[in-house]
């Protein structure tokens, strides 16, 4: 809502001095959300006089149209333009590019001296080979809007030498201000007077406070089927308006100064009225109208063509205005153009001379619907689903009324329509003391009442207040609104500060802890954490090369996603992280190692569409438990993602490429921080390099579960994605890797008797896991086993084809004594045999 | 070694005689102070103090003389032996002194080499900044609670007192998870803000309830420089008997200045939400400029546009009818909830000019924050 300055001071007594800031500050201070303050006219500095046309000469040497025009400007011309008035009055040439006015038309016309707002400023200069006196301007140039069609012209009845920028009112201030839901009221400046007076603690001229005649039969006839859609409709007649009747300029500006475009004069003033009142009206022609004007909804396969040219198919939950034939308006929306006025400023046969004014109150939630349902918002829907006062209806049809005889010279009938459901106006009981335990402020009975009544409230009542709320106030309903206003009121900034005392916390759980700790484990491995957005398509499937029926294809899909390229909600993380490395690569870095934890989406297949469950009361454990059920499952997963240098060469040597078992060892990074142990074997599965591809495991409840894969990516994917080379990665279910996670860790025995180290070397099939060999080692080697490292693997000619060696360093230690060679060797040998047995290892150099 | 021979005459064993003795020192004494290097005086060491040396000889023979004799024989060469030991221990010093003022000099290596071995990593500032203000809560007594990211309409909307036609549940604001046939109505949603995660709290937790809600949401806002579809928030409830507007300012005044500084404050400014009652917009004093920039145009401060304020986001009282869905008696018990976003605090805290930075994973911009914030 754009409020002028100019405008809210005809309510509210203002001083003098006070500026568009400082109201903005006081009703900032009281809830208002005013976005700027424009200052119109910011520099604009004289003379800017009206001036009538003399003569036209065209010239026609340029490659445009120009004319040379000689204007009166009455007392202002004659001068360079020093003292508007002072002149000798002789008439100024002036040369000018618009061709849209004739002799005898009305201008405004800035003469030498004058600054335009931009801080143009304007002199007396050859232009177009002749000496050009000023200027006559557009719209745009005297800062009232872009309309650059062509030069303003000006009702005619405005004498040369008028001081125009008291005219035009082009000095002003605007305030713009952004209204929260709660407070439809403010959409008008009879709301925004209120506030600003209550601000100032200073008296309001209500404009609302009209002499209404009562209503009687005679009036337009008016049927409202649907009371609960429209409890209240008012209707006025006024005939007889005059043809080429035009909006004075005082109404022209007040419009465009509150953001709207003056249209014509009967559109203008309900306009007007409705941002004066906040009362949305409508106007149609008597003329066009058959029969009685009907409210009700509307019919099934009904059809109506808005204002704004659309023919839209009406819902049987449309709210409607009708006449014999059928709906003539969406109802508090949009009037129909079948009953649209013709404009009354073409002087033509045909223009609209008899209106029917309607000034009614629909129900906020049947205007909400039909606007969004047609996408069709307006200022009149805006207002009535934030809640008009049902009250001023009938102000607002007898402010039209007299504005269109005022303006227009029709005449206003007798007949007075209006058709209203009775209401009690509401109450709300609150302790009197409400207010003060909401705010932890003692306000007393007294400013409690002062506040309720400022905002237009009636209060009774000593310890429990009963408070009546205003008709224009409907977001009051509650205790709590009545506290805001008395808060508000007595200012937010002089609410003190203290501190509640909890009980005593417990802390981050253990599962936040995991959290944090997997992420600085990963961070301080070398990668670097990224969050991406979860929305996939197919295409990024495709690419990883999953299969068809892969389950990760499943996807929880958007019914409005922001791309129809990517509908679906993230099954795996790879996809983010793999686009971020691969952006991440195309910026110029190298190597790149990148993680991520997270939540992906899948579907359960059992999702039941949610039930909507009420809200006066607390839902049962069934009713919480079903409304999970229609969540998908949404596991936090963790990755990581790595291409080019797991370590650089440098001054210290070579380095090393990422490869497979840095992804593998990244998810044993994770594992660690649950205390959980990864169980790891060869496995196949896309995007992985199926040689190259770990399958993870954890134990659960004694059973082995896949928590993931670890490896190199498949060559296929890495290239359909776009990434580097052996780029690699790993994927770990944390919520699985969590509950697989050891609790407490036991304190390990440390002996300090000397350790017996004996190394081994056994030769198996190249095919044969190397977890195998180690698992079968410790089981043999027995409880002396202190630690097994395998330290190298090594194939050659020696062994023999498909053979390959692996080189372990066994340490034995006692816990009670120096252990004898002897026992360290037949440990020894017992781990050997048990390799042997178990993997069909031969010991080397055996 | 010899028996003792009662008859012997010690004057007869010739490496014992006195001259013999101070010579073999006086020889063993100049071999040492001749050794250049330490190589050197491995070998003298070998051939005056060894097994084989003149005094090593004598002192066997010591055993042989009568006992009357052994102890001053034994006397002697025992001193010699010493004295040569002595300055055979003081020219290693002095050898190896000298050698580790030579070598280790030679081993000198420039120590400011660069050693990016290994690439660093770093954890994404929107986590840490996160966790910080989660930590800041915890301190006070509050706990962090977490719920899904794909939500029932009824806990993102409904129980928050939005109810079916509040314009937050159009298209234009919010993803709806499409239902089982495509068209159909899922009642699910991704998450507008970490609410429901406060309405779960209410659910679940006993009172009185304080938590804080930190967590992913989403709003169907295109990617630019100062909007993201996927967004971080944090939220905060508390509901306990007793709990007051002013508490929430308290509240609000100990966060700023644990983020902050000391000495900032908040300020309150009434606004409208539809699950607290009252609601405030809540600013902060600026942090760089502190208000001094404020209508001095020769000190404009970026961060705050020279306003002397900063929004930081929107608070309130719970709404009785929240706590009501909830089966909470809002006679009894009230409480304060607020709520902003992570990106937004980020961009101002450190002076981040584009959310696009925020929501790509370029490591340029990631690294520098480290592993807390």
């Amino acid at each position: 809502m754009r409020a002028p300055l100019s405008w809210l001071r005809e309510y509210v007594d203002l001083p003098a001095g006070e500026t568009g800031r400082d109201v903005a500050a006081r009703l900032i201070a009281a809830g208002l959300e005013v976005e700027t303050v424009d200052q119109l006219g910011a520099g604009l500095k004289g003379p800017l006089v009206v001036g009538k046309v003399l003569a036209i000469e065209e010239l026609t040497e340029f490659k445009k149209p120009i004319r040379y025009c000689q204007v009166d400007v009455g007392r202002a011309g004659g001068t360079s333009g020093t003292e508007p008035g002072g002149g000798s009055g002789e008439p100024q040439n002036i040369v000018c590019g618009a061709v849209n006015f004739a002799v005898g038309d009305k201008v405004v016309v800035v003469l030498p001296g004058a600054v335009l707002p931009g801080g143009f400023e304007v002199g007396a200069r050859k232009t177009y080979g002749r000496m050009s006196e000023g200027m006559i301007c557009s719209a745009r140039e005297l800062g009232m809007g872009d309309d650059h069609e062509g030069i303003l012209v000006l009702p005619p009845e405005h004498e040369a030498g008028t001081d125009a920028i008291e005219l035009l009112q082009l000095v002003d201030e605007v305030l713009d201000i952004a209204v929260t839901p709660d407070r439809g009221y403010c959409l008008s400046m009879r709301g925004l007077a209120r506030e600003t007076a209550t601000a100032y603690g200073l008296p309001l001229r209500d404009p609302a406070l009209l002499d209404v005649p009562p209503p009687n039969e005679n009036g337009y006839p008016v049927q409202v089927a649907d009371r609960r859609g429209c409890d209240r409709f008012a209707a006025r007649t006024v005939t007889g308006l005059r043809p080429g009747a035009h909006s004075p300029l005082w109404l022209q500006r007040r419009l465009q100064k509150a953001g709207m475009r003056p249209v014509s004069l009967p559109v203008d003033i309900t306009n007007y009225v409705m941002l004066e009142l906040g009362q949305p009206l409508h106007a149609y022609d008597r003329a066009r109208v058959d029969g009685p004007i009907g409210v009700r909804r509307a019919a099934p396969g009904e059809q109506l063509v808005t204002l704004d040219g659309t023919a839209r198919a009406l819902d049987a939950e449309d709210l409607v205005i009708t006449d014999n034939r059928g709906p003539i308006g969406l109802a508090g929306v949009m009037g129909g153009a079948n009953t649209e006025i013709a404009d009354t400023g073409a002087d033509e046969a045909g223009g609209t001379t008899d209106v029917v004014v309607e000034a009614a109150h629909f129900d906020p939630v049947a205007i909400a619907r039909t606007a969004r349902r047609h996408k069709l918002s307006s200022e009149a829907s805006r207002r009535f689903e934030r809640g008009v006062d049902p009250h001023a209806a009938a102000a607002a049809a007898q402010r039209t009324v007299d504005l269109l005889v005022l303006l227009a010279g029709g005449t206003a009938e007798a007949g007075v329509t209006e058709v209203s459901v009775p209401s009690a106006p509401r109450t709300i009981q609150i302790p009197v003391d409400h207010p003060d335990r909401v705010a932890g402020v003692s306000y007393g009975r007294e400013t409690v009442a002062r506040r309720l009544q400022q905002v237009g409230c009636d209060v009774y009542g000593q310890d429990e207040l009963t408070v009546t709320v205003p008709s224009w106030r409907p977001d009051l309903t509650d205790p709590n609104d009545l506290a805001e206003e008395v808060i508000r009121l007595e200012g937010y900034e002089n609410l003190p500060s203290t501190l509640p005392s909890p009980p005593a916390s417990r802390g981050l759980t253990e599962r936040q802890r995991l959290h944090r700790r997997v992420g600085r484990a990963l961070a301080g491995a070398g990668y670097v954490e990224a969050l991406n957005y979860p929305f996939v398509g197919s295409a990024v499937f495709d690419q990883l090369g999953l299969a068809p029926g892969d389950p990760r294809r499943a996807t929880v899909a958007l019914a409005n996603p922001l791309s129809d390229e990517e509908p679906g909600l993230r099954t795996t993380l790879l996809p983010g992280l793999l686009t971020a490395l691969r952006r991440n690569h195309g910026r110029g870095a190298q190597d790149l190692a990148l993680f991520e934890t997270g939540l992906v989406f899948l579907r359960t297949g059992e999702e039941t569409d949610a039930v909507r469950l009420p809200v006066e009361r607390r839902p049962t454990d069934e009713e919480i438990a079903a409304q999970n059920t229609t969540l998908p499952r949404q596991p936090r997963h963790a990755a990581a993602v790595l291409a080019g240098a797991r370590e650089r060469d440098g001054w210290w040597g070579s380095g090393r490429a990422a490869g497979w078992a840095d992804a593998v060892e990244a998810a044993r990074t994770v594992a660690r921080q649950a205390g959980a142990e990864l169980v790891v074997e060869a496995a196949r599965s896309e995007p992985w390099h199926p040689g190259r591809c770990a399958a993870l495991h954890v134990e659960l409840d004694g059973a082995r579960t896949l928590a993931g894969h670890a490896g190199e990516l498949h060559p296929r994917a890495v290239k359909a994605l776009g990434l580097p080379d052996r780029t690699c990665a790993m994927e770990l279910d944390l919520d699985l890797v969590e509950r697989a996670g050891s609790g407490r860790v036991p304190a390990p025995h440390v002996s300090t008797f000397p350790v017996a180290t004996q190394d081994v070397a056994l030769v198996v099939d190249a095919g044969v896991p190397a977890a195998e060999v180690e698992a079968a080692l410790r089981a043999g080697a027995g409880e002396l086993l202190e630690s097994l490292r395998l330290f190298d693997v090594f194939t050659g000619e020696q062994l023999g084809e498909g053979r390959k060696s692996l080189a372990y360093a066994l340490r034995f230690r006692a816990k009670d004594r120096t252990l004898k060679a002897e026992e360290a060797s037949v440990a020894r040998e017992a781990a050997v045999a048990a390799a042997v047995e178990r993997t069909g290892a031969v010991l080397r150099g055996a | 070694m010899s028996a003792p021979n009662k008859s012997y005459d010690p004057v007869e064993v010739e490496a014992l005689k006195p001259e013999e003795i101070d010579r073999a020192k006086d020889e063993a004494l100049a071999a040492v102070a001749a050794a250049g290097d330490l190589g050197a005086l491995r070998e003298v060491k070998a051939a005056h103090a060894g097994d084989r040396s003149p005094l090593a000889l004598a002192n066997r023979e010591i055993g042989a003389l009568p006992p009357q004799a052994k102890a001053e024989a034994g006397k002697r060469v025992g001193q010699a032996r010493g004295a040569v030991n002595k300055a055979l221990k003081a020219r290693q010093e002095e050898l190896e002194r000298e050698r580790d003022e030579r070598v280790l000099v030679e081993e000198a290596v420039d120590v400011t080499l660069p050693y990016d071995r290994v690439p660093e990593g770093a954890r994404h500032p929107i986590t840490t900044l996160s966790e910080r203000i989660e930590d800041i809560f915890v301190g006070m007594g509050y706990e962090v609670a977490e719920g899904p990211e794909a939500e029932t309409e009824w806990f993102n909307f409904d129980a928050l007192n939005i109810g079916p036609d509040h314009p937050a549940r159009s298209m234009q604001d919010t993803f709806f998870v499409q239902g089982r046939t495509e068209g159909e109505d899922s009642g699910v949603v991704l998450r507008t803000h970490t609410s429901p995660v406060q309405i779960r709290s209410l659910l679940a937790r006993e009172l009185p309830v304080y938590v804080i809600c930190p967590g992913r949401t989403y709003r169907t806002d295109e990617l630019d420089a100062t909007h993201t579809p996927v967004f971080s928030q944090v939220e905060l409830l508390a509901v306990d008997e007793g709990l007051t507007m002013a508490d929430l300012k308290g509240t609000l005044d100990h966060m700023v200045r644990a983020l902050f500084g000391e000495g900032l404050s908040t300020r309150l400014r009434p606004s409208y939400f539809p699950f607290t009652e009252p609601s405030a917009e809540m600013d902060m004093v600026c942090f760089v400029c502190r208000g001094a920039s404020v209508g001095d145009p020769d000190r404009p401060c970026r961060t705050c546009g020279s306003e002397g304020w900063i929004e930081l986001g929107g608070c309130g009282m719970v709404n009785p009818r929240v706590l009501t869905a909830c089966g909470v008696d809002p006679g009894r018990y009230s409480g304060y909830a607020f709520g902003f976003g992570i990106e937004r605090l980020l961009m101002f805290r450190h002076n981040v000019e584009d959310m696009r930075d925020m929501v790509e994973g370029d490591v340029r911009f990631t690294l520098p924050f480290g592993m807390e914030i």
